[in-house]
Order: structure tokens, then C-alpha cells, then sequence
């Protein structure tokens, strides 16, 4: 799969990277598919925000950005990929800006849209690895869903309050929807805007998910596929339980 | 009646044998569409909740549905 990798990096780059580049799992062979690398992000917020940093500063070398959203002074508190000065612009363009000034030779791919069941397989289909890190059910079981059905992998964190959970979900399943079958009724579960959240325990769920996504990328270690990480950050208490693909799930399952 | 005794969120419990995981869910009155169910480090689907019967030690967790970004 490495055939056409390009391993050609400027002195410039062999500086910048060399704290990867010295990693046995990393090396030159692994900087380069890092830059080969194409991450779709969805949700420029708490968790998409240190997400894009880090791939960014990692030399992802597509990433795209998609969210609808402009920054609000709210989302100061968490979402560090926006500046004050950045209140009431889009956070496409906000965040995109940020990413490239720590890493200018990373490309940013920015979709401002608010994902949907009509825009969603269009969105995924260049990227080789999708990150949810969107503030809402909906968008959550149609970016899943679209994931699933287009074999491609997906990297799924959510926060609420002190609490973050972390998912992997590859083709075959399980999927996300072994897990959770069906959107919570209308109301059931709060969101960060109505219940709160702790701003740097979007900052530890992010960064989890962006060191799983370069797991992935370099094809290093055990990542998270097939199980489900859960920390209660109150009681600084991880686990990590296994998921099992659910019989007759409508999406993964055996007769769908 | 006999019973068997499990940890629910880490808590000794003791229900009847046989208890289904949707007859503790419901004595418990939580609503499975905002839940997940942990058992023995493992999740269950929720299509399964009826046929799980609960087996003497069994450990569960309660995992909340959350959404948050």
C-alpha cells in the first residue's frame, strides 16, 4: 500500500517532524503516510477544535472541516481552535486559519454546511477516516450510518458535563448503532448548551481521538475499533468495555 | 423465591432468578433509549435486553447516551 508513498520531505519538514520521525512506529515511512492521510472532521467545536490541531501539527496532510456554525463568545471557554477576535466569523474559516498557522503545509478542506441525510455521503466519500465530534443525536446516526454503508472508518467521541465516551467503528460492524439503536426521545438528553461541560474535558476527549485517528493512519499499536472507551472525569475513573454487533441491527446487522 | 446477587454500577444487588435485563431495567425505571447496558465489560444490544437473563455475579454498568461535542 506504500508503493506510490512520497518520501521526499524538506529540511524544513525533517526539522518540524522530528520528534515523530524519531518514534520506531513513526520514521520517515510513517510521516509520509501521515501526509498521504485524508480526515474529514465534522463539528469545528470542543472536541473538533484540539482534533484539528493536533492532525494539523501532525502533518495530516488533507483534513477537511465541516461545520455551519459561526463562533459564538460561548464557545471560548472550549474550543480552542477560535479566537476572541474571531467572535460572529465562521468557524470553517476561523479554525482553518488557526491549523494553518501552526502547520502551513497541511491541506485544509473547509465545508460549511450543517450535515444532513442529502449532503452526508458526498461529504465522506474522499476521506479515509471520518471524525464525529458534532454537538447533536441527528447528525451523530446520519454520519454513522453514511459511514457505515461507504466502508469507511469512523472515529466517534462525545462529552456532556465531566464525561466523555470514545468509539471506533470499522466496516463490518459492530457500528454505532449497535450501541445505541435510536436517537434519546426529543428532550431526554441534554446537550453541553443546556447541561454544561467541563471546557479541557473536551480537550482530553479530542486529543484521544486524534491520537486514535494516527493510530490508524500509521497503522500502529491497538486502537480502539470494536470497543468503547468511557471516562467519568469527576471521579477520574477510565473503562473500556467491549462493544458486540448487534443480531438485528438495521444497519450492520444480519439481514439489512 | 431464590435469587441471585450481581453489581449494578459497582453496588451489591440481589433480584429473583430469573431476571431478564429488560425486567431490571423496568424495575429500575430507566429508560433504555437513553442508556446502554455494560455487562461483564462487554455491551449488550439493546434487541437483547429480553433474552438476557441474569446470571449469579454478573457485573453491569449503566453507560448514558451522550452527544455532546
Amino acid at each position: 500500500m506504500d508503493g506510490d508513498l512520497n518520501l521526499n520531505f524538506s529540511e524544513e519538514e525533517i526539522r518540524r517532524y522530528a520528534r515523530h520521525i524519531l518514534l520506531d512506529e513513526v520514521g520517515g515511512v510513517g510521516q509520509a503516510r501521515l501526509r498521504a492521510a485524508r480526515v474529514l472532521i465534522v463539528g469545528m467545536g470542543g472536541l473538533g477544535s484540539p482534533l484539528l490541531l493536533y492532525l494539523a501539527a501532525a502533518g495530516v496532510g488533507t483534513i477537511g472541516i465541516a461545520d455551519d456554525d459561526a463562533v459564538d463568545l460561548s464557545n471560548l471557554q472550549r474550543q480552542i481552535a477560535h479566537a476572541t477576535g474571531s467572535v460572529g466569523r465562521a468557524k470553517i474559516e476561523s479554525a482553518a486559519e488557526q491549523a494553518a498557522s501552526i502547520n502551513p503545509h497541511v491541506r485544509i478542506v473547509a465545508h460549511r454546511l450543517r450535515v444532513d441525510a442529502e449532503n452526508v455521503a458526498g461529504l465522506i466519500e474522499p476521506y479515509d477516516i471520518i471524525c464525529d465530534g458534532t454537538d447533536n443525536f441527528a447528525a451523530r446516526f446520519v454520519i454513522a450510518d453514511a459511514a457505515y454503508r461507504a466502508g469507511k472508518i469512523l472515529v466517534s467521541a462525545a462529552v456532556l458535563r465531566f464525561d466523555g465516551q470514545l468509539a471506533i467503528f470499522g466496516p463490518g460492524g459492530p457500528c454505532y448503532r449497535c450501541l445505541y439503536p435510536s436517537e434519546p426521545p426529543e428532550g431526554a438528553v441534554p446537550s453541553c448548551a443546556e447541561a454544561g461541560v467541563l471546557g479541557a474535558v473536551t480537550g482530553v476527549m479530542g486529543t484521544l481521538q486524534a491520537t486514535e485517528v494516527l493510530k490508524l493512519i500509521l497503522g500502529i499499536g491497538e486502537t480502539l475499533a470494536g470497543r468503547l472507551l468511557i471516562w467519568d472525569g469527576l471521579a477520574m475513573r477510565f473503562r473500556i468495555v467491549r462493544l458486540a454487533r448487534d443480531p438485528v441491527c438495521p444497519v450492520c446487522g444480519e439481514n439489512s | 423465591m431464590p435469587t441471585i446477587e450481581l453489581t449494578l454500577n459497582g453496588e451489591p444487588r440481589a433480584v429473583a432468578d430469573p431476571t431478564s435485563l429488560a425486567a431490571l431495567l423496568a424495575a429500575l425505571a430507566l429508560d433504555a433509549r437513553k442508556i446502554a447496558v455494560e455487562r461483564n465489560e462487554e455491551i449488550v444490544p439493546r434487541s437483547q435486553y429480553d433474552r438476557t437473563l441474569l446470571r449469579q455475579g454478573d457485573k453491569l454498568e449503566i453507560v448514558h447516551f451522550i452527544g455532546g461535542g
